[in-house]
């Protein structure tokens, strides 16, 4: 059963990939004429919600990420492509702020007007005032507490004034029985959502993988970000989770008006929701564009197939779309 | 089989010489003073008994090994008999070899019986990782009655028959212990720093409390909270720099605090009386309104006086006593009580993964330094207790051997367990009450505890964590759910079948014909139905 | 200036020693990532073993018996090192991050207790064993000396370093320990017996430890069982001073630590020595975690 729904799911998957390819290979040459021309506008896209200017960073004498733009629009899915060691997760820890760039703009522009220059502030800052949430490559939970609990840190400051600062919480003032109620009530929603209402007590730790991932998805959501980083969400995955996974992205996507910054290896999962998609390699935008446009950059497949040991799944998903 | 038999003997050989060029050079070369300076003193005994403790350990683990289960049970049996033999009788063999035995003997006999039964007996591996399972959360579930049941005993004690002055003594030097590793719970169980210098904030509690009613004549009611404060405030202040630190070097960091402030108290010569200490601290009066003396020192009348009985030392005792079970009950419920807030939540999430913590917004120092400063505050009364206690303080009570006694306290109970931590304290210090005739052995015996707990139960005795706020109640009912909790409110809800929809990720949407819930991992089988509103 | 030269040679002297037991924590660090916090303890139990030794080779020549004093000291240190490794740091190599360090606690205050019941809390006080030295400089009255203890210390502290930095670079022992530092999955999947190689550089700590020991009993002529908790914690500060991991840097911050400490003592207040040492180590941790040679950590995530 469950097999025959993964098989089901990644057949629809590679028929969705071979469509955006014969698109793609119907208009090579302005495909790729397109490709570049969007990616010289979108850089100063006026209605963005993050835009990246000339990031650059450098680890001793690597540079890992070399003069990149680009920017997210509200409401759209932004996929970050690219081999291996191309610097992707790079510029997810760029703009959460876990290193500091060594050049470059990161502005979040929120729909009341307010202007968030990211790379100037500490990661916590950048979780609350830029509203910006991600997720890890490597699951990082809270393992020994419980789900429940995971998704109640991730509102940690609403239930803080909620609390009075801890002082109302130590007398249980009825303020913060309202806002503990409150963030259950959130947490179930997005529990509900991912399907893991019925294990909310249960430790973090004891989840199956594909229930961590969900889980730091659902976490990520419950702190209110208005653009959500998901670093390889289907890694890991089996075909017919993925596909589910796909789903769930463009539901909360559209539905709760989220901007997606997406890494993602699974070509089925990028160019199945993308609406705007930035290929990286060796740190730089080598193209940008829809997933068509991509699709038939050339230089994006030279990227690609030039690495022929790589061994995940886009090497074999691109190089079908050639 | 002859050839195992060398293997063995070979190994046991290794084992012996291994531990003879441990023991001998320091134990039988005892070097003592006499008129030329030093001389050795051979002493061959003990040196003897403790290769052979090491030897006869080794050959259990080796019965063990190959599954002579039946040898094995029987050697431990004769170890333990033989060790309660010797400790009665007055054979001339130290009481420590004999304690060795019988816990070597104990170990190597449960050890035996446990593969005994799986191998003789045939029972399975996992029926007794069951049985052991379904203890541990008998014992989880016991515990608070147990923990009711005791402090009922502690807060009568004074008044029960057998109670007697030691016996009290030794309560308060316990409960002072609870207190401080209560306080450094906080920091340890909770934020997961390892703090070293934990006795830095016991010493400015003390100091604090003792200069203050010393030169300033203020009374305990007074002193106590400023003592209390003071500790928190210079946790804060040490803190701050600190507090972005790795693990390992924030550990070391705090040690050099801790030794700093000592050595501070040492040459500050002129506001902590140096190396002599501060004497004649007063103690606590009866809340202001009398004090336990025999005559009167000053304006307070005399309690005895008060009551019209006659004096008796151990009027201030008691009074000692329910003073730090006083202390140490309002930690309990505050921490108690913290923990389930969102504070104490943060101070865990950070504990677990402090990126995946910042990523959330949690601001990492600032959280870690409200644990820092209530965690230091803590010390800060037990010192301030500790000072009225003794009525005098000198530096010498304040090394680092201290923040290792109360560290071996948390990390032995279990970090983050309040009930674990005060079963350690009784344990720790307790036990070396008990055995009087072994208290030289206590700094060893700590020390190599803490190793055999990490190696053996790192969680330590009562590793189990209590969440903070559950979803579901014992029968499976949705607390918190009275009013507003509705699935179909959620935005991401199509308007259409709820059921179908709510689970999102679970259920595949390009086949509704499956069901919502019954897709996935079990998914949403509690679902209220009373929750759609829409 | 005579004075500065005078606070000078016992500055070196006394970093010397310093440096090497810092080697002991710094490679430790360098291949299994834990503060071995019993180091101080071995170095403790070196300059006791030294002790026990002179005393009991008092009849021999001096020669003969500083041989045997080494030796012994040595072997017996090495001991110690493997089997403090061996029982309370491997079973921890995958718990949680800070249990080898709490067990490492655990180590040293069992060991300081031992010694102390072993044999006693008393003072262990030699007489002096080598005497004399050259007068380099007299100024106005006070005497620049260097005695040949002193000079016998520095010298041999710089063959051992030459030494081992020959054995870390070019023999396979060595590079079995960088290929371990590198990547121990890595390095056991290609044949190097990682338990054996921690075992080594444990023993070899231990063995540098077990010298310095020596070089101090014979130095201040007088030991008890504390001294391994202030020397531990002043070569740990050397070890990051220079940068953790490092080898030459964990020489280089010795000589750094002990230079402070006497110029501190000569000029300020030798009551506050210790507190300076101590505060040298909390501003490193705090300024400069990768101390002088090493690298900023990137923080994986």
């Amino acid at each position: 059963m469950i097999s025959g729904d993964g098989e089901g799911g990644s057949v629809e998957m590679e028929t969705e990939t071979t469509a955006a390819a014969s698109a793609a290979v119907s208009a090579t040459a302005t495909a790729a004429a397109t490709a570049t021309a969007t990616a010289a506008a979108t850089t100063t896209a006026p209605d963005a919600l993050l835009t990246v200017e000339h990031l650059s960073i450098r680890f001793g004498g690597l540079l890992a990420v070399d003069d990149l733009s680009f920017s997210a629009l509200p409401g759209e899915i932004t996929a970050i492509i690219g081999p291996n060691g191309a610097g992707k997760t790079t510029v997810f820890n760029c703009l959460t702020g876990f290193y500091s760039p060594d050049v470059g703009r990161l502005l979040m522009r929120h729909s009341d007007g307010a202007e968030v220059y990211l790379e100037r502030l500490e990661s916590d800052q950048i979780a609350r005032r830029g509203r910006l949430a991600r997720t890890f490559q490597n699951v990082r939970l809270f393992p020994r507490m419980t789900v429940l609990e995971n998704l109640l840190v991730a509102q940690h400051a609403e239930l803080m004034r909620g609390s009075l600062y801890t002082v109302g919480g130590l007398f249980s003032l009825p303020s913060y029985r309202r806002a503990q109620q409150a963030a259950v009530e959130k947490a179930c929603r997005y529990l509900n959502l991912v399907g893991l209402l019925s294990r909310a007590d249960e430790e973090a730790g004891a989840l199956a993988h594909g229930a961590q991932r969900r889980l730091e998805i659902a976490r990520a959501l419950c702190s209110d970000p208005v653009l959500l980083c998901l670093d390889e969400p289907a890694a890991g995955l089996n075909p017919s989770e993925s596909k589910t996974l796909r789903h769930f992205l463009r539901r909360i996507c559209e539905e709760e008006g989220l901007a997606i910054l997406l890494i993602e290896h699974d070509m089925g999962v990028v160019m199945g929701i993308s609406d705007h998609i930035v290929v990286l390699d060796y740190g730089r935008k080598i193209s940008e564009g829809t997933p068509e446009e991509v699709a038939g950059d050339p230089r994006v497949i030279a990227a690609y197939l030039g690495e022929e040991d790589a061994d995940d799944g886009s090497t074999s998903s691109t190089a079908a779309t050639a | 089989m002859t050839q195992d038999l060398r293997a063995i003997l070979i190994e046991l050989g290794i084992t012996g010489l291994i531990a003879a060029a441990l023991v001998f050079p320091l134990i039988t070369l005892r070097t003592i003073d006499s008129f030329e300076g030093l001389t050795i003193n051979a002493r061959w005994l003990p040196s003897v008994l403790a290769v052979a403790l090491v030897v006869l350990g080794r050959f259990g683990l080796i019965l063990l090994r190959y599954e002579r289960s039946a040898i094995a049970l029987a050697g431990g049996a004769a170890a333990m008999l033989a060790a309660a033999y010797a400790w009665s009788s007055d054979l001339p063999l130290s009481k420590l070899f004999e304690v060795f035995l019988f816990a070597g003997g104990l170990f190597l006999f449960a050890r035996a019986a446990i593969q005994w039964l799986v191998i003789a007996r045939g029972v399975e591996r996992a029926r007794i990782d069951t049985a052991r399972a379904d203890a541990a959360l008998a014992l989880r579930r016991a515990i608070p009655l147990a923990a009711a049941v005791v402090v009922v005993f502690v807060a009568f004690l004074p008044w029960l028959p057998f109670s007697s002055i030691y016996m009290l003594d030794v309560g308060i030097l316990i409960l002072t212990y609870v207190l401080l590793g209560w306080g450094l719970n906080i920091i340890v169980g909770y934020a997961g720093l390892l703090d070293l210098g934990y006795v830095a904030f016991y010493a400015v509690g003390a100091y604090a409390y003792a200069i203050f009613a010393v030169n300033f004549g203020l009374s305990f009611w007074w002193c106590l909270p400023l003592a209390g404060l003071l500790a928190g405030i210079s946790g804060l202040i040490l803190g701050f720099p600190v507090l972005r630190l790795r693990g390992d070097y924030f550990a070391i960091v705090t040690l050099g605090f801790g030794e700093i402030v000592r050595l501070v108290l040492i040459n500050w010569s002129a506001v902590t009386r140096g190396p002599d200490g501060i004497s004649s601290i007063p103690r606590p009066s009866l809340f202001g309104v009398a004090e336990f003396n025999k005559r009167a020192t000053g304006d307070l009348p005399l309690f005895h006086e008060m009551l019209g009985i006659p004096f008796s030392p151990e009027h201030r005792i008691i009074f000692l006593y329910y003073l730090v079970f006083t202390l140490s009950a309002l930690v309990a419920i505050f921490t108690l009580r913290i923990r389930t807030l969102p504070i104490g939540r943060a101070w865990e999430a950070l504990r677990e993964d402090d990126i995946a913590s910042a990523s959330l917004g949690l601001n990492r120092t600032r959280i870690k330094l409200v644990a820092f400063g209530i965690s230091a505050a803590w010390g800060g009364f037990a010192g301030a207790f500790f000072a009225t206690r003794q009525g005098f303080i000198s530096p010498e009570s304040f090394t680092f051997i201290e923040s290792a006694i109360v560290l071996s306290i948390v990390v032995l109970g279990g970090m983050g367990s309040l009930v674990g931590i005060a079963i350690a304290a009784a344990l720790l210090i307790g036990l070396p009450e008990v055995f009087r005739e072994l208290s030289e052995f206590r700094m060893v015996a700590y020390g190599g505890g803490l190793v055999l707990i990490m190696v053996w139960r790192p969680r330590g005795l009562l590793s189990f964590r209590e969440p903070s706020v559950r979803l579901f109640d014992r029968r499976g009912r949705m607390r918190f759910a009275a009013e507003g909790y509705a699935v179909g409110d959620s935005p991401l809800a199509a308007p259409a079948p709820t059921t179908a929809t709510a689970t999102a990720m679970t259920a595949a949407p390009a086949a509704p014909a499956t069901g919502g819930g019954a897709v996935g991992e079990g998914s949403v089988v509690r679902q209220k139905p009373t929750g759609s509103k829409g | 200036m005579a004075y500065f030269l005078q606070q000078l040679i016992n500055g070196v002297t006394l970093g010397s020693v310093y440096g090497l037991i810092a080697i002991g924590y710094t490679m430790v660090y360098g291949i299994i990532g834990m503060i071995n916090f019993a180091h101080g303890e071995i170095y403790m139990i070196g300059a006791f073993v030294a002790v026990i030794a002179f005393t009991l080779f008092a009849g021999f020549s001096f020669f003969a018996a500083l041989l045997l004093v080494l030796v012994f000291a040595m072997l017996v240190s090495g001991f110690y090192g493997w089997t403090v490794e061996r029982l309370a740091y491997r079973p921890l190599r995958h718990s949680f991050r800070l249990a080898p360090l709490i067990s490492a606690i655990g180590m040293s205050i069992f060991l300081q207790n031992f010694v102390q019941l072993a044999q006693g809390a008393r003072n262990k006080p030699i007489p002096p064993k080598v005497q004399g030295g050259f007068t380099l400089l007299n100024d106005g009255g006070f005497a620049v000396q260097i005695s040949y203890l002193q000079i016998g210390i520095i010298v041999l502290t710089i063959m051992l370093m030459v030494g081992l930095n020959g054995v870390i670079h070019t023999t396979s022992l060595g590079r079995r320990q960088r290929a371990c530092e590198q990547d121990k999955v890595m390095a056991s999947l290609l044949g190097v017996d990682v338990d054996r190689t921690v075992s080594v550089t444990f023993v070899t700590g231990a063995v540098l430890a077990a010298l310095a020991g020596v070089m101090v009993t014979l130095y201040y002529g007088v030991v008890d069982f504390f001294i391994g908790f202030h020397a531990g914690i002043k070569a740990f500060t050397a070890a990051v001073l220079g940068g953790i991991g490092s080898v030459h840097g964990a020489m280089l911050g010795g000589l750094l630590i002990g230079l402070i400490e006497a110029f501190w003592a000569g000029y300020f207040l030798t009551e506050w020595k210790d507190v300076a040492a101590f505060s040298i180590l909390v501003m490193v941790l705090i300024f400069r975690p990768s101390g002088i040679f090493g690298h900023p950590e990137v923080e994986k995530i």
